[in-house]
């Protein structure tokens, strides 16, 4: 498997979020969620902490709640497999406006690098189009993450997958909040839902 | 011995009971894996236009996808098997860190006149599963209670945020009957 082209994913996810406009964005428990926080806080940022393999899943959920915004989920290699079945889910479902993209080290960096099912077998982009989710691809350039970034916001022709190859430098570690309450509350305030 | 009251119950309505309860509440996502006590449910609920039933490969999907449903300002409610609580217990976690209204309704087997003997382990553990895991267990165990079970186990769960699962009996949905 080739090792050319990784890309660095704090400039990946800058890129996707540097203009986000009504975007939210959920982050995959692990590097990706803090690689957003590191992007810049934002009212929609939707940081997990836990439920490793949910992050598709929270997505989906909200694509088909608000089917007028873009929603862009980021997660990492491990995450996405644990939840693989949730790509046959959103195949299913189709929501438009969901976008779903994995940063993928092929590797398990928050407990130790152990070596992924993508490092040597599993092609997340294959899974993802065997799963009816056609416009699917592997990005290598920040070219093709400038030109994701911009289709994320169109959003009557997805869903879309991409896996991002990226390098397994080690960063320092920026970290969201922690208040799971927090986090929702705010999302939902921003969207201009009150209090229960 | 008085014959049971639902004998000739071949099309229960307590499945439409359902439906109307959640309606009522405005609950618009139900992700489920499919059950035969659920069948009329799911056929209800893709006939809807207000509901989207939502299949899922794995019923923890479901807890995931009720979170960011939320978030979203939607609410849902997961319909599964037993077999399938034990599928979502890690995901289950979200509830409480999360705060968001869960309901789920549980078709039960593993009891009551049970043929199938590997479906006992897990539903003879469904409830303390959920009771572990901080969701609040009510039951129905005939058509007639179903109604306001399921009034009160949606009141407390949307009004309150107070994680609720409805256990439907096997006594209620009747033991699966397997012929050779």
């Amino acid at each position: 498997m080739s090792k050319a082209n990784l890309l660095d994913r704090r400039q990946v996810v800058s890129t996707l979020l540097a203009d986000r406009k009504d975007v939210v964005a959920i982050g995959g428990l692990g590097a990706s969620t803090n690689d957003m926080c590191a992007a810049g806080d934002h009212a929609r940022n939707f940081y997990l902490w836990g439920g490793m393999g949910g992050a598709a899943m929270i997505g989906l959920g909200l694509a088909l709640a608000q089917p007028e915004l873009p929603v862009l989920v980021i997660t990492g290699d491990g995450e996405m497999l644990m939840g693989m079945g949730s790509l046959a889910t959103i195949g299913l479902q189709k929501p438009a406006n969901l976008s779903i993209v994995v940063l993928d080290n092929e590797a398990y960096g928050e407990t130790g690098g152990q070596t992924s099912h993508t490092s040597a077998a599993a092609d997340l982009v294959g899974v993802a189009r065997a799963c009816g989710i056609t416009a699917s691809q592997a990005i290598s350039t920040m070219a093709e993450v400038e030109a994701f970034a911009r289709r994320v916001h169109d959003v009557a022709a997805g869903p879309r997958f991409a896996n991002v190859k990226i390098d397994n430098a080690s960063l320092e570690r920026i970290l969201p909040t922690r208040d799971g309450t927090y986090i929702v509350n705010r999302i939902r305030g921003d969207l201009g839902f009150q209090p229960i | 011995m008085h014959a049971r009251a639902d004998a000739a119950d071949t099309a229960p309505m307590w499945p439409d009971d359902i439906f109307a309860t959640l309606q009522r509440f405005d609950v618009r996502q139900v992700p489920y894996v499919p059950d035969a006590g659920h069948s009329r449910l799911i056929q209800r609920v893709l006939a809807s236009s207000t509901m989207r039933g939502i299949a899922l490969t794995t019923e923890e999907e479901g807890v995931a996808l009720l979170a960011g449903a939320w978030a979203g300002g939607q609410r849902g409610v997961l319909l599964m098997q037993s077999s399938g609580v034990g599928n979502c217990i890690n995901m289950l976690s979200l509830i409480p860190i999360l705060r968001f209204p869960f309901l789920t309704l549980v078709t039960m087997r593993g009891e009551w006149g049970e043929f199938n003997p590997w479906q006992v382990p897990m539903g003879s553990t469904t409830q303390g599963v959920f009771e572990l895991s901080g969701v609040q267990v009510l039951r129905a165990s005939s058509a007639a209670e179903v109604p306001a079970v399921l009034e009160a186990a949606a009141a407390q769960a949307y009004n309150a945020l107070t994680p609720t699962a409805v256990l439907l009996s096997q006594r209620l949905i009747g033991a699966k009957v397997f012929t050779k």
